[in-house]
């Protein structure tokens, strides 16, 4: 079995971002770049499963300009096998995405597509869900843990109330959560060895997708501040200005 | 033009999330019709029937919904919005929405990719009928969008709107026959946290643990204090990673959005995914014994400190 993973280059989640003087968008300039984290607990898993020999193969895709060959390479020297980079201006909207993804796996024939639940600049959890609607197969979000056998998946999901166990005929598309797996660190040999994986390079047009969107930032404004807050120095204190001054107490 | 609700329900109950959502509906001011999808709910539909300002429940209640598998609901919410198939210009509703749960999460954007537009994930404003405002990275910005999609479908965020009036309204209901049923997918389990606690999104006090708990048990310190003020218990993710505490417990950018009116943070650090889901709390208190933690640039008030003697003696000054 095949398996394709998708993966984002975002801004490294240790970086705090700044919204730009002109409120036009976030200031991305010379800010630290890596691969979205729950991209590269996707290809972690993918990457166990090839080596528990339950894949044979796993290739990584990315959609954006060629700085995400950087992210691909990142992924390669984790254990994927080729890679695709999908050019496009950086930031195409999810249902391009999504599209782009669906063309990608129509060619590859993968039995598992394994994306991030959701990308930490966009916040917005929903391509995997896309993707799985546009090939018509079954998904199984916010994945926690994944077994496949006999040409089914069966997944377990972080939801709301606690965990749900949902069966999935292969293909099927699924997104992970954090507590999937604890990525791995890329060793200095698999670095030089990525460095030779093959790497193709596709465009949005030769695939039939417009990335056009119908959506427009309009402005990018910083969240409002929260008033500095005071110290207290003992429990007395606190309880008394719980109960007199912010009132939040009987 | 109007607006379909996906209404959030676990066949018995109506979630409280949906008052929520039902008065972002509201403010975009078309007529709203609600739809409840599920297995035996017919009480539910009767609960969302009594709401003022909705106009039309549509009640599809079949077994095959028990579980409300994104693959049936969302080709059953196609059917409604795009009857002859016809695409988005020719829908019957110009906006569809959920909550931002991890129920509307999943099934929302699959009905937005069927429908071939794009979907507006956790919006936190209705600023016009076209432009709205939604967190991005982790919530340190806000985003104003606008979106010329034919139809807008959108997860709202729960704490940004008001609930809206649960009682005043009359509305009929309307049962939908079809089904939709997928042989690829099947539900096998379950296992739902049961607390007799509020529930975390919808609690007026909330206090959260983090690793500075050490352990699972050191939370029922956090137990007892929560049961004398009515609170409901959060974590932090490193709380959960380690075990100490189930998942659905988790606030943050990625696990659940709180905003109640006391939100007190006992040995958690603060770090950005952490505030990302509680900064919009009223009044913030931190519990920490590193006077440095960034969870006191939030906190209005700080106690810095060993949290197990502070915890235990708050509970005893309160009555
Ligand atoms: C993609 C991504 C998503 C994430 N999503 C989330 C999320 O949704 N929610 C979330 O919470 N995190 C999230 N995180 C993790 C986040 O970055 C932090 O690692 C996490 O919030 C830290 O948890 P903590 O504050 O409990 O632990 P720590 O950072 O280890 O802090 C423990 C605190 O306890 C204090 N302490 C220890 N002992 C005591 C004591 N006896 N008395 C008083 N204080 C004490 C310490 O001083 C310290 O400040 C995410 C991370 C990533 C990469
Ligand atoms: N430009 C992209 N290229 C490849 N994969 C992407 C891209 N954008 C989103 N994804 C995938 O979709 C997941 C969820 O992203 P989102 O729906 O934008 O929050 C990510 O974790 C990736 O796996």
């Amino acid at each position: 079995m095949k398996i394709l993973v998708a993966v984002k280059r975002v801004i490294d989640y240790n970086v705090k971002v700044r919204v730009k003087a002109d409120q036009s968008n976030v200031d991305l300039n010379n800010v630290k770049m890596a691969l979205n984290p729950f991209c590269e607990i996707a290809v972690e898993e993918a990457v166990r499963l090839k080596e528990q020999g339950v894949a044979t193969e796993v290739v990584v895709v990315s959609i954006g300009s060629k700085s995400c060959q950087e992210q691909l390479r990142n992924a390669l020297a984790l254990g994927c096998d080729r890679a695709i980079q999908v050019e496009a201006e950086d930031g195409p909207d999810s249902l391009s995405v999504a599209r782009i993804l669906a063309k990608v796996a129509e060619a590859e024939t993968p039995g598992l597509i394994l994306l991030g639940k959701q990308a930490i600049d966009s916040d917005n959890n929903q391509t995997g869900q896309m993707l799985a609607a546009l090939l018509d197969r079954p998904q199984a979000t916010f994945a926690s843990e994944i077994k496949i056998e006999e040409g089914k998946a069966s997944v377990t999901r972080e939801i709301d109330g606690g965990l749900q166990t949902l069966k999935l005929t292969l293909p099927a598309v699924v997104t992970t959560d954090l507590r999937l797996n604890e990525p791995r660190f890329a060793s200095l040999p698999n670095i030089m060895k990525a460095k030779r994986k093959p790497l193709e390079v596709k465009s949005a047009d030769e695939l039939g997708v417009s990335v056009s969107s119908n959506i427009k930032l309009i402005s990018v404004e910083e969240p409002a501040q929260r008033q500095a807050g005071i110290k207290v120095s003992s429990v007395d204190e606190l309880v008394e200005k719980l109960r007199n001054e912010a009132k939040v107490i009987a | 033009m109007s607006t379909l609700v996906l209404i959030e329900h676990d066949n018995k109950t109506l979630s409280p999330v949906s008052l929520n959502v039902l008065n972002a509906a509201k403010q975009i001011g078309k007529p709203i019709t609600a739809l409840v999808v599920g297995s035996d709910c017919a009480n539910v539909a009767d609960q969302v029937a009594k709401i003022a300002g909705v106009d039309l429940v549509l009640l599809a209640d079949n077994a095959a919904y028990e579980h409300q598998l994104a693959e049936n609901v969302s080709k059953l919410l196609l059917e409604q919005i795009d009857p002859d198939n016809k695409g988005a210009d020719a829908a019957r509703f110009s906006y569809v929405l959920a909550a931002s749960t991890t129920t509307g999460k999943n099934i929302l954007p699959r009905v937005a990719a069927l429908l071939g537009v794009n979907q507006l994930s956790d919006v936190m404003a209705i600023e016009s009928e076209s432009r709205f405002k939604r967190a991005i990275y982790a919530g340190n910005a806000i985003a104003t969008v606008e979106s010329s999609d034919a139809v807008k479908v959108m997860t709202i965020r729960g704490t940004a709107f008001d609930a809206i009036n649960a009682e005043g309204g009359a509305a009929l209901i309307e049962s939908l026959s079809n089904v939709h049923l997928s042989a690829d997918i099947e539900f096998v389990e379950e296992s739902l946290a049961v607390s007799e606690r509020p529930e975390l999104t919808a609690a007026t006090t909330v206090i959260s643990g983090g690793r500075g708990l050490g352990n699972g048990e050191n939370f029922n310190m956090l137990y007892s204090l929560a049961d004398k003020l009515g609170a409901a218990v959060g974590a932090s993710r490193a709380a959960v990673d380690a075990g100490f505490v189930p998942n659905d417990m988790q606030v943050g950018q990625t696990g659940k959005m709180v905003a109640p009116e006391l939100y007190i943070a006992v040995g958690i650090s603060g770090a950005i995914q952490h505030l990302a889901g509680m900064k919009d709390s009223k009044v913030i208190v931190a519990i920490n014994k590193d006077e440095e933690a960034p969870i006191f640039q939030v906190a209005d008030y700080g106690l810095v400190g060993d949290l197990f003697d502070l915890v235990p003696e708050l509970e005893g000054k309160i009555i």
